[in-house]
Order: C-alpha cells, then sequence, then structure tokens
C-alpha cells in the first residue's frame, strides 16, 4: 500500500508514483483523487475531457498499461506504479500520431470534444490490432459518444490511418 | 464531480479484505474495476467511509480449467478478459459472448465479473448464461467459506445473500452434460445499452431429443429467474421450432417483469416469448455460442 502522510486536518495523502507518457510523475493524492481529476489538475494534462463522468461518454478515455479505460471511473491511488497515456503522449518528437494527421485530414472532429477520447480508443484498437475492419472500428469507439455525430468521418480516419501504417510498414 | 472522502485500504489478500470489511462492518465496502461503486457515490446513493480494493488481487485473477471440476474463473477478471479467454473460447464461447454485450470496451476493462453479480442489477448481463450452465460461486469471508449455486446468491435488485464481510472469490463452471448453450439480448442500441430482454439458455442433447434444458431470463424479474415450468416441458421431447415456440409461450407466463423507460412490461413479456424460442434454437443448432 502507498505510503501516506496524515495533513492537519487529518486527511491522509498518500505518495503515488505514476507514469504518464513515459515520464514518471511521484505525487501526493487524497484517496479520492479520480485520475481524470489529477491528470488535468495535477498535471495540467487538459487535453484528456470530462463530460458524463459516469462512464457512459469516453470524453475522458486514456489507456492505463496499454488498455482504453474512462479516467472519470479510476482512482488514482489504484494506478500507483502503473503505466498511463493520454492524448496528449501521442505525438512525439513534434510529430503528430498517424492518427491525429488523419483525423485533420478527413476533418472527422467537428466541435472536437470528443476526439481525444475518440484517438485513444482508436490508438488501443491499432495497437492490438493492426488491421481492423470497418465493424472492429466502430465496435472500438462504440464507448465514445460524439453529439455532433460525425462518426462517419471518424471511422474512415481510423480505418485510413491503419492503411497508412500498413503501407509504412510494407514500403 | 468530486468523490467524497473516505479511507482506503489496498490489502495483500482476500483473507486481509474481509478482516478489514469485517472490522468496519456497513460503513466499508469491497471495490474491485469501480464502474458501479463510483458512479453510485457520485450520485451519492451510497457512501461509504471505507474502501476495501480488492481489484488488484492476483489470486481473483485466474481463469483456468481444472478436469474433473470445470472452468474457474476468479471473480476479480474483467469482462474483456472472459471475452478474450482461449479457455472459454474453448470451453463456453457463450460466457465470452455475453461478456461481449456488457456495456462498453472502456468498462469491460476495468468492471468485474464479481462486481457485475454482487451488483445484482436485475438487468446485468452475466447471471443469465452462468446461470445456465450451473455455476457455483466460492464466498469467502472472516469467518469462513461456503459455496452456492449462483442461483441463489441474488435476493432482490442491488440484493444478494452475502454478508458484509463476505466476497465472491470465484466462478466454477462445471464439467456439465450441456451440449450447446447461449445468451441473448435486446437493448436499445446495439452498445453500451443494459438489456431490455435477456435470455439465455442451455440444452442437453441425446440425438435430437432434449434431456435437459435450462432458461434463465434477465431483466424482467427482480432477480434473475429460472423458467422451471419450460424447462420441464422441454426434457424428453424431440427438438423443433414448434416446441421451442411452445417453451416460449410456458416462459413468457414465468417472468414478473415491470415497465419502465427501456420498454414496457407487456413488451418484455412478448420478447421473452421470442427469445426464449431463438435462444433454444440457437443453443441446439450451434452448440456453445
Amino acid at each position: 500500500m502507498a505510503e501516506f502522510i496524515v495533513d492537519k486536518d487529518g486527511i491522509k495523502r498518500y505518495l503515488v508514483t505514476i507514469t504518464v507518457n513515459g515520464i514518471k510523475y511521484t505525487k501526493m493524492v487524497k484517496a479520492n483523487s479520480l485520475l481524470v481529476n489529477f491528470l488535468r489538475e495535477d498535471l495540467d494534462l487538459t487535453g484528456t475531457k470530462k463530460a458524463c463522468e459516469q462512464g457512459d461518454c469516453g470524453a475522458c478515455t486514456v489507456l492505463l498499461d496499454g488498455k482504453p479505460v474512462n479516467s472519470c471511473m479510476v482512482l488514482t491511488i489504484s494506478v500507483d506504479g502503473r503505466e498511463v497515456t493520454t492524448v496528449e503522449g501521442l505525438a512525439s518528437n513534434g510529430k503528430l500520431d498517424i492518427l491525429q494527421e488523419k483525423f485533420i485530414e478527413h476533418s472527422a472532429p467537428q466541435c472536437g470534444y470528443c476526439a481525444p477520447g475518440i484517438l485513444m480508443s482508436a490508438k488501443a484498437l491499432l495497437m492490438r490490432n493492426p488491421n481492423p475492419t470497418e465493424l472492429e472500428v466502430r465496435e472500438a469507439i462504440a464507448g465514445n459518444l460524439c453529439r455532433c455525430t460525425g462518426y462517419v468521418h471518424y471511422v474512415q480516419a481510423i480505418l485510413d490511418a491503419a492503411a497508412a501504417n500498413q503501407e509504412r510498414k510494407d514500403g | 464531480m468530486y468523490l467524497p472522502d473516505f479511507e482506503y485500504f489496498t490489502p495483500n489478500s482476500v483473507e486481509e479484505a474481509c478482516r478489514l470489511l469485517s472490522q468496519y462492518g456497513s460503513k466499508a465496502v469491497a471495490i474491485a474495476g469501480g464502474t458501479d461503486i463510483l458512479v453510485k457515490m457520485k450520485k451519492e446513493v451510497m457512501a461509504p467511509e471505507v474502501l476495501v480494493s480488492i481489484g488488484h488481487l492476483s489470486e481473483l485473477k485466474k481463469i483456468e480449467y481444472v478436469p474433473g471440476k470445470g472452468v474457474v474463473i476468479g471473480a476479480g477478471v474483467t469482462h474483456n478478459e472472459v471475452m478474450n479467454s482461449k479457455i472459454l473460447h474453448e470451453k463456453y464461447l457463450s460466457v465470452s459472448e455475453a461478456a461481449h454485450q456488457m456495456a462498453n470496451n472502456q468498462v469491460r476493462n476495468l468492471g468485474t465479473i464479481g462486481g457485475n453479480i454482487c451488483n445484482a442489477v436485475p438487468s446485468a448481463d452475466m447471471p443469465p448464461i452462468l446461470i445456465a450452465l450451473d455455476t457455483t460461486v466460492k464466498i469467502v469471508g472472516a469467518k469462513g467459506e461456503r459455496t452456492m449455486p449462483l442461483e441463489n446468491v441474488f435476493k432482490g435488485p442491488n440484493q444478494t445473500v452475502l454478508e458484509n464481510d463476505e466476497l465472491i472469490t470465484e466462478f466454477v463452471i462445471p464439467d456439465g452434460n450441456f451440449t450447446g448453450s447461449t445468451y441473448i439480448k435486446f437493448g436499445l442500441r446495439a452498445s453500451g445499452a443494459l438489456a431490455v430482454v435477456g435470455v439465455a439458455a442451455s440444452v442437453q442433447m441425446e440425438g435430437d431429443i432434449v434431456k435437459d434444458a435450462r432458461i434463465v431470463l434477465g431483466a424482467v424479474s427482480p432477480v434473475p429467474v429460472r423458467a422451471k415450468e419450460a424447462e420441464n416441458f422441454l426434457r424428453g421431447k424431440k427438438a423443433g421450432e414448434e416446441l421451442f415456440a411452445e417453451a416460449g409461450v410456458i416462459a413468457s407466463g414465468e417472468c414478473r417483469p415491470i415497465s419502465d423507460i427501456r420498454g414496457s412490461a407487456e413488451y418484455r413479456r412478448d420478447m421473452v416469448r421470442v427469445f426464449t424460442r431463438r435462444a433454444l434454437l440457437k443453443a441446439v443448432n450451434e452448440g456453445h455460442v
């Protein structure tokens, strides 16, 4: 169990070490800290969005040890010692991930609020299954609600990103 | 949304978890995936002062086949782990498929099968298929352990027979004689929807004679319920679409549905008739799917 201190009000604060986008952070958190709030408020990683906050909409999707989860339903303390990837972790060395490029090319996001969550669900899919069918893409983002209802462009962008990945590999 | 303050424990074993639950009594709740409990805490439906984490316990994480016993599934296994289990694909694909129909990918990566049972929602997707396969549960508490059929675990909506210091630790799907089983669900959307009606059926066939059958109805009673009259009716008869249609009519008389935002009682009752027929046909013709 994580080490803790008790502050002057008698509240316990736990020492947790969490790797976010490859960087190890060691922070004090209360037991009731939710991962989404930890990312946004303690680490200033506001790319991860909050909407329904009860696991229905997927706006707060991040990868926990490589698997997509709703960060509004994860206690920060339960992530001690584990790895989190947020939308900020997709681009590397100033270069966008192929999914991000294709999202732009297809004008997939409209208002854009669901886009970070959909990117993370899509990323998890392509890591597990580099060559998905349309049905598999639709299923992978089924936990992400887009109220502009722009799903078609998202699906096309993700399929296109998968195809581009394959081309790079083959070429 | 923020959560109220609570004490949090990360025990190293089921035994330690039970001791903590016993020590804090009704103030404490065990938490695994958190997909039900944290939502209830946010909505202030429950306000536990102590959370005892069990989701990390490796002893609850196994899926294994023990010859002579059956398939053993730890309570801390997530729905996606059930869905992707090679052992279940081989033995009971129907169980993997039921897990696949629960909520969405993100929730399936967190929510555990033990949690789906302990939360005891009438529309839960795992109980019907597990009951149809005669699954037993192992319950461990501060004072010892007991084993019972999953069927007997539910008392009412959100109510189980578990004492405050007790945890479900594993499910055993016994090596049985069922030749086929399936769970079919109707939700208002293809993903992320609760069952309006869910029907599981398992059959034991000898040639084209139904030697034994189980029919379990979800979302149409306060607890998942077996359509025992329909099961009795089927025993010893020759399988066929007409027979299963008749069994559907009998089963629809055995449920006690309510009308709510997802569907009326009349609609649910009629869907039980249709889904019972379809589930039986599928289990007879396609095996464990």
